[in-house]
């Protein structure tokens, strides 16, 4: 490209940003990053900035803007308190493998490690949640490191870079050119595909009378998705998700056969200890998946697709790895292997299916009793929104509900926070979702708890209009904690009953419509009005206050000792 | 069954990278007994050698959370049968105990050791080797009175071959 003549660094910073597709940005401003937002001002027209309330705002939309887009999601913040207002959304970034790129402001270089105001380690604080991260001292280092950053952030596994520029780096001037990041000599995104690994996979799957495919989100973030769907179906194994990889096939697959984990569905659960073949799809045996390793489906072979060779037994050994990217791994597979009726196979996911029906579905979705269930409520936003909508949840009982009733049409569709658990996600998440898919109707689900960690992103929805449904569960509990303690801690309530403002008011106050339910005939046809609104839309619904989520795997127990009650 | 292990990380020569490092061993509650960075045969490419107690199982997921850090190029780890090792020391005695202690001499010349430097205040021996040898001329200098004692990190080669320049040449094949 052309070389700008004599440009500053923070010019430098967003012509980076422009190379790198970026028309969208989230964060915050203050002292150390002015010099950068100086030049944003007369970008405006190509770069958009969203003004979150909080940095952990910025970090948890450009999380959900990627989830949904599979872009690289941008956020920005100042130095020392700003900067570390990103780490939460940083870590969590990290251990749900979002590509994503936050830029930090830094005190001027001469000033690093005197202890000057707004000055914090912030390079030092990040390293263990970041992919990779940088400190740029040197204006004429921008479009080197923030191509590299770009790359780093969307190749191979994706994963949070973040990039602190100092005072100086900004102010100063170079002469700018950019140069896409085509490979860093230390770092291999794609492992090589060993076909020997592939055929050694079809030989075991060539003689499984009981196999199980557990998909999580690799096939997403592999964009694998027609591959998987064509392997699925090619080998007619009953496939199980775990919560991020649920809607890389549409919820009413025939071959889906449900969620596996924690509060997942009894049959995967139970029959992970049955299958004699264990095909696991870009995902990584988190605890809150596996229960206890010690007798994790130690009858079954193990083979494992996988991206990451340090995912390759970390947590569960595998009988055979094989490693790559899915979207090119899944077609060589899939041409290894012949279709099989696994009839009785089936009809033993039938079987459990029909007493976790029994036991636990009915009553969450058809509650005869008077209190509303989170469930109806999920029923009635899949009515409603014809399974076309990006569920966002937040962190706890809702979450779980969502995860287990929500149904999907479309991949992409299931934004939560996984690995880490992080409260306050949802609605920053939804105004980034709203963003990164215009045309898709956002549904963010959350729990009062969570709804107060991050509450004043209502003013990011109201400044920018951005027409995110968001639907609080709201049972004055922090309702997950609340059901460990009925059940592991003798119903001691330590700290978890809340008492809570009027959030209707309080989304008023922010100019939003809204509207609070408390009956089961209120809440289809606030659900109809809410979705039918083209504007933001608050709704509370007031659920039943101890209703607990089951099935349930206690914490540290095998998968085949999941309770139904 | 835990032993010692050698982990020798070649890496890019960059700064933080020893805390991206280290972090991975903090996070997992891992003791380093040894640590040593320094260039490797390879211009501009530096070179960890790290010495920890675990088990091979252990070993193995950190090593593979040490690949997975983008500078690095790659991380192998040894048992002390696979590597030559060695450790150096410093040891710092009075000069007056040189010259009134006949033994001292005797000490120093039996443990193969090297005299850096004398002056009339001070002596410096240097000690290059296992660590029960340091541990040895260490014990024997002691009751002398050692003024200043320092022993350096394990330093180790392998004896197969690493090949990290035909690596780094096709690391993006």
């Amino acid at each position: 490209m052309k070389i700008k003549k004599n440009i500053s660094g923070s010019e430098a910073l967003i012509h980076c940003l422009l190379e790198e597709g970026v028309d969208l940005i989230y964060g915050y401003p203050g002292g150390a990053i002015m010099p950068f937002y100086d030049e944003l001002y007369k970008f405006q027209d190509k770069l958009q900035h969203v003004l979150t309330r909080h940095e952990q705002g910025a970090t948890h939309a450009a999380q959900g803007f990627a989830r949904v887009s599979g872009r690289v999601g941008v956020c920005v913040a100042t130095s020392g308190p700003g900067a570390t207002n990103l780490v939460t959304g940083i870590a969590d970034a990290m251990i749900d493998s979002t590509p994503m790129v936050c830029l930090t402001g830094q005190v001027p270089s001469h000033l690093l490690g005197s202890d000057a105001f707004q000055e914090t380690d912030i390079i030092g604080i990040s390293t263990p949640v970041t992919k990779w991260n940088y400190q740029i001292t040197n204006a004429a280092e921008i479009p080197e490191v923030m191509a590299k950053a770009f790359y780093i952030a969307r190749s191979g596994r994706p994963g949070p870079v973040l990039i602190d520029v100092t005072k100086d780096a900004q102010f100063d001037t170079f002469d700018f050119s950019y140069k896409h990041c085509t490979g860093v000599r230390s770092y291999k995104p794609l492992p090589k595909i060993d076909v020997t690994a592939v055929d050694a996979a079809a030989a075991v799957l060539a003689k499984a009378k009981k196999p199980l495919i557990v998909w999580g989100q690799g096939v997403i973030l592999g964009k694998a998705e027609e591959e998987f769907k064509n392997f699925v179906e090619k080998s007619n194994i009953p496939a199980a998700w775990t919560i991020l990889g649920v809607s890389a096939i549409p919820t009413d697959h025939p071959q889906n056969v449900g969620m596996v984990g924690m509060h997942g569905n009894y049959g995967p659960n139970m029959l992970t200890n049955e299958c004699d073949v264990l095909l696991a799809i870009g995902m990584r045996f988190d605890d809150r998946v596996t229960g206890s390793l010690d007798t994790y489906a130690k009858q079954a072979k193990v083979i494992h697709l996988e991206i990451d060779p340090a995912e390759i037994n970390k947590n569960v050994d595998a009988d055979v790895a094989v490693l790559g990217d899915v979207k090119s791994t899944l077609p060589l597979l899939a041409e290894r292997v012949a279709s099989k009726p696994y009839t009785e196979w089936y009809a033993a996911f039938k079987k459990h299916h029909d007493i976790e029906f029994e036991k636990v579905i009915k009553g969450d979705l058809h509650p005869t009793k008077d209190g509303l269930s989170m469930g109806e409520v999920l029923k009635e936003i899949n009515r409603a929104s014809n399974s076309d909508a990006v569920v966002v949840s937040d962190v706890g009982q809702h979450q779980m509900i969502a995860c287990r009733y929500a149904t999907f049409n479309h991949s992409k569709s299931n934004i939560t926070s996984g690995g880490l658990g992080t409260m306050g996600f949802a609605l920053p998440a939804a105004i980034g979702a709203k963003m990164g898919a215009p045309d898709r109707e956002v549904v963010a689900i959350i729990g009062d708890g969570g709804f107060q960690m991050t509450i004043q992103e209502l003013g990011t929805i109201f400044q920018t209009q951005a027409a995110v449904k968001v639907v609080v569960l709201n049972n004055d509990f922090l309702g997950m904690v609340r059901q460990w303690q009925q059940l592991f801690f003798d119903k001691r309530y330590a700290s978890t009953e809340m008492v809570n403002p009027d959030f209707v008011k309080i989304a008023e106050g922010y100019f939003i419509d809204s509207k609070r339910v408390t009956s089961r005939k209120e809440l289809g046809p606030a659900v109809d009005e809410m979705m039918a609104s083209d504007k933001p839309y608050f709704l509370e619904v007031c659920v039943e206050k101890e209703h607990n989520v089951f099935p349930m795997i206690p914490s540290g127990a095998s998968v085949s000792d999941i309770r139904l009650s | 069954m835990e032993k010692n292990y050698t982990i020798s990380i070649y890496t890019e020569n960059s700064v933080g990278l020893l805390n991206r490092v280290s972090a991975i061993f903090q996070r997992r509650h891992i003791n380093i007994i040894s640590i040593t960075s320094s260039v490797s045969e390879i211009e501009q490419v530096s070179r960890f050698v790290i010495v920890v107690r675990l088990t091979e199982a252990a070993v193995k997921k950190v090593v593979g959370q040490i690949e997975k850090q983008i500078e690095v190029i790659k991380a192998f780890y040894h048992t002390d049968e696979e590597t030559i090792f060695q450790e150096s020391a410093l040891y710092k005695v009075a000069s007056k105990s040189l010259f009134e202690e006949r033994h001292i001499q005797n000490i120093i010349k039996e443990s193969h050791a090297n005299i850096v430097t004398v002056n009339t205040d001070f002596f410096v021996i240097e000690k290059t080797g296992f660590r029960h040898e340091t541990e040895q001329l260490y014990n024997d200098l002691a009751p002398y009175g050692l003024l200043q004692f320092v022993r350096s990190g394990r330093i180790s080669v392998t004896k197969d071959p690493m090949n990290i320049k035909a690596l780094l040449t096709k690391f993006n094949d």
